[in-house]
């Protein structure tokens, strides 16, 4: 455990000297719990069975920092893992960089990368090189993480819009607006109480069994900012292809459509950090959904439409439940609460 | 003009409540419905019960009233 | 549902037949225009029934020189504005709350309380509520403002700019291009002041008002009830939204609307001047107006962007056929407030409907 003598992280922590070196010592190594220690080098050396790899990066800004589901932590680990998992690879390692406000408390920093320690140890993955800095207070929010990710390519397995044609059918792997709805719900000036549950989760593990057990997986993305919506929105923008789902078979949680409704906001836009839509030619849709429903984080797996011809530019289209129909649109990247 | 949305008064004090929207649990208050008490339906609207909801009218088209009743019987099956 | 649906769409198919030509209905609610839109119910409603989209949307009729007002308060360092985040990205001179990226003095509340409190929070500063909507929302702020008058918050004040309902209907009835039939009436406008009040509109303007939900069931029932009074040439107000909806109200809200309101003639975007159809804080409640206070002003700014959004609101066209919309104007890059807000009518259009070629 941390043997800091100071209980905030001071400027000096993220400065390379002694206050540095401690702080990767004593504190960040132990609670990373890596096996084989690494050298305090700045550059990890990996050997890699295969040429073919994906790689990723991401940052992670969320407030607040620890929410019902899952922290911050959680989120950079397994945010990188999905989408390494997405890409058609196995994930293997990732760096961790911080970039932490000074005044932080170092409860906070060690709860922080715990969560880290224990996602990377459920999922198989190593923390292989990082980075610590520290900004004067009012120059971030607490604390943000970076990371980059290396995964290694599922052999025959090569997904991309280019793969994706007319026919193929969407599935998404569960309910929807878990996540976003969680953390509005813990914000300031919105707080309300709730069971709600981030989605937070790792789903590498049945990405890996889908993409082994099943050909005719085209494609594969996880709805994060932006919701469904925006997924489904860049998979047309980039295709040129149109896309129809029905609301019907769209899962959703009825305590987070009810939380959405009381802010007004429209659930297919709010984020998710624990599903993924895949496209999946008609021949192997069956075989896919059957995998996914046998695993807990795919159980309300369901086909929510399908890949369409595009009759002047691409769109993407909803059946409404009363046999109606409406655009889906790429939301704006910030939604609101309203009251009309 | 607006969004309100049905939900259940679970505490009261003066004019202070918690209302219950299917397991959300949010702050309103109810100055304007000077005789409501603990387990009525509201209408909430910008933090504030505009009006009760006649729960037997309701079920007749209001197809959220019986999705509430509906979770209400099957609250241990949030899925997610 | 779906045999409700069926049989909802018999009625109308039949009512419609009967009449012959042509009919037009107006929802006047922005929720409403929204909730159609969200549903899909458009493509599924006969084709000689015209849904026309009205002005009742608060933020979308609201006057530049409102939105130019929250601006210049939001720029006073001294001051917190508290908003609903309908007005967020209502654009006015120069940008909007949301572009002009104020430090940190904007807050987006979900209630008139949320506004209050931080009045009392920070005692430090001036605390503005930029307090929109119609009757649904007027109530709420009349509690606040009575509560800041009995407790002496004294950095609270208001940026009124609720309006009502009625008298905008007429003044759409008594325009002459208007080709309206009938109206579709909120219902939670409704809640408060009880479909009593759309009775002059079915007796005077012989026009048949019912009030609806916002569910697509209910909508749908509430256009069948118009048609079938339209195809008998009766006029009278209806609800099918009793399980919310009395002839007479929330009694308790009008009067708290009246305590701290009174009628005053205001300017609506697209409608220009109407008599007695906002509401102004009463004279025993005016050092909470905070026109007053930052000596704002309220006169209207003229528009020379090119923008009809006063005639989407009143029904004379559509978004497609206004030459800005979805070329300059999208809700990216909204010109006008009817594409800005969630409510507005170009706004429903650009979301949900099939756009147009490029």
């Amino acid at each position: 455990m941390g043997k800091s003598k100071h209980t905030k992280i001071l400027l000096a922590h993220g400065g390379g000297g002694q206050l540095s070196d401690d702080l990767i010592r004593n504190i960040i190594q132990p609670l990373l719990q890596q096996k084989n220690k690494a050298e305090l080098t700045d550059a990890a050396k990996l050997n890699l069975d295969s040429k073919l790899i994906c790689f990723t990066t991401d940052s992670y800004v969320v407030k607040p920092l620890f929410f019902n589901g899952g922290d911050i932590g959680k989120l950079a680990v397994c945010g990188t893992i999905n989408d390494l998992a997405v890409s058609g690879s196995i994930p293997l390692a990732i760096s961790l960089s911080f970039i932490i406000e000074e005044g932080l408390d170092f409860e906070i920093f060690e709860k922080i990368l715990s969560s880290i320690s224990k996602q990377a140890r459920l999922n198989n993955i190593s923390i292989v090189t990082g980075d610590t800095k520290t900004v004067e207070a009012g120059s971030a929010d607490k604390i943000f993480i970076n990371t980059s990710g290396i995964g290694i390519r599922i052999p025959n397995v090569d997904l991309g819009f280019g793969k994706i044609a007319i026919g193929d059918k969407i599935i998404l792997s569960g309910t929807i607006g878990d996540h976003g709805m969680t953390i509005l719900s813990q914000r300031e000036g919105m707080k309300f109480e709730t069971p709600l549950k981030s989605d937070c989760a790792a789903i590498s593990k049945l990405t890996q069994q889908l993409l082994q057990k099943t050909s005719g997986v085209k494609f594969m993305r996880d709805p994060t900012r932006g919701g469904l919506s925006a997924t489904l929105n860049e998979i047309s923008k980039e295709t040129g292809l149109s896309i129809e789902i029905n609301q019907a078979d769209i899962p959703v949680n009825p305590t987070v459509q009810a939380a959405a409704d009381m802010l007004g906001l429209d659930v297919l836009t709010v984020a998710n950090e624990g599903k993924f839509i895949a496209v999946v030619s008609p021949q192997s849709v069956q075989k896919f959904l059957n995998i996914c429903r046998q695993d807990p984080l795919g159980k309300n797996a369901s086909i929510i439409g399908e890949v369409v011809k595009t009759t002047d530019i691409p769109i993407v289209e909803m059946n409404t439940q009363i046999g109606g129909k409406r655009i889906v649109q790429m939301p704006y990247g910030r939604e609101l609460p309203r009251i009309c | 003009m607006c969004l309100a949305i049905p939900a259940r008064i679970v505490e009261l004090e003066g004019d202070s409540a918690v209302v219950d929207a299917m397991g959300n649990h949010f702050h309103a208050r109810t100055t304007l419905l000077p005789n409501v008490k603990l387990g009525d339906l509201v209408l909430v609207h910008a933090g504030f019960a505009i009006s009760k909801v006649d729960e037997e009218e309701a079920k007749k088209t209001w197809q959220l009233i019986a999705e509430i009743d509906e979770f209400r019987n099957t609250q241990n099956k949030v899925s997610g | 549902m779906l045999e409700q649906i069926l049989k909802a769409q018999k009625q109308m198919d039949a009512a419609c037949k009967a009449i012959g030509r042509q009919i037009n209905i107006m929802e006047v609610c922005g929720t409403h225009t929204v909730a159609i839109f969200r549903n899909g119910i458009r493509p599924i409603l006969p084709a000689k029934l015209k849904l026309l989209s009205g002005p009742g949307c608060p933020v979308c009729v609201t006057d530049q020189s409102y939105i130019d007002a929250v601006l210049e308060v939001a720029q006073r360092s001294d001051c917190i504005v508290a908003t609903y985040g309908d007005m967020i990205r209502v654009p006015g001179k120069g940008g909007s709350l949301e572009t002009r990226q104020f430090s940190g003095n904007v807050n987006v509340v979900l209630s008139s309380e949320d506004a209050l409190r931080l009045a009392k929070e920070n005692p430090d500063k001036q605390v503005v509520f930029v307090a929109v909507g119609f009757e649904t929302t007027a109530p709420a702020t009349a509690v606040v403002v009575k509560e800041a008058a009995e407790k002496s918050i004294n950095n609270f004040s208001i940026l009124s700019g609720h309006k009502l309902v009625i008298p905008a209907m007429k003044a759409l009835l008594s325009d002459e291009r208007n080709k309206i039939d009938a109206f579709l009436c909120p219902g939670h406008v409704s809640a408060i002041t009880g479909y009593g009040v759309f009775t002059v509109i079915a007796e005077q303007y012989k026009r048949p008002c019912v009030v609806a939900g916002f569910e697509p069931m209910q909508i749908i029932e509430g256009l069948a009830e118009i048609c079938s009074m339209l195809s008998r040439n009766q006029s009278a107000v209806k609800s099918v939204y009793s399980a919310v909806v009395t002839k007479e109200g929330n009694t308790t809200a009008q009067k708290m609307i009246a305590e701290c309101f009174e009628p005053a003639d205001g300017y609506w975007r697209g409608l220009g001047k109407i008599p007695a159809s906002t509401l102004k804080l009463r004279p025993e409640y005016s050092k909470f107006d905070a026109f007053k206070k930052f000596g704002l002003s309220k006169e209207p700014v003229e528009n020379k962007t090119g923008c009809r959004c006063g005639e989407v609101l009143c029904g004379l066209i559509t978004p497609p056929e206004c030459h800005l919309y979805g070329r300059i104007c999208t809700t990216q890059t909204p010109v006008g407030p009817c594409m800005v807000s969630s409510e507005g009518t170009c706004a429903a259009y650009y979301k949900y409907q099939r756009p147009r070629r490029k």
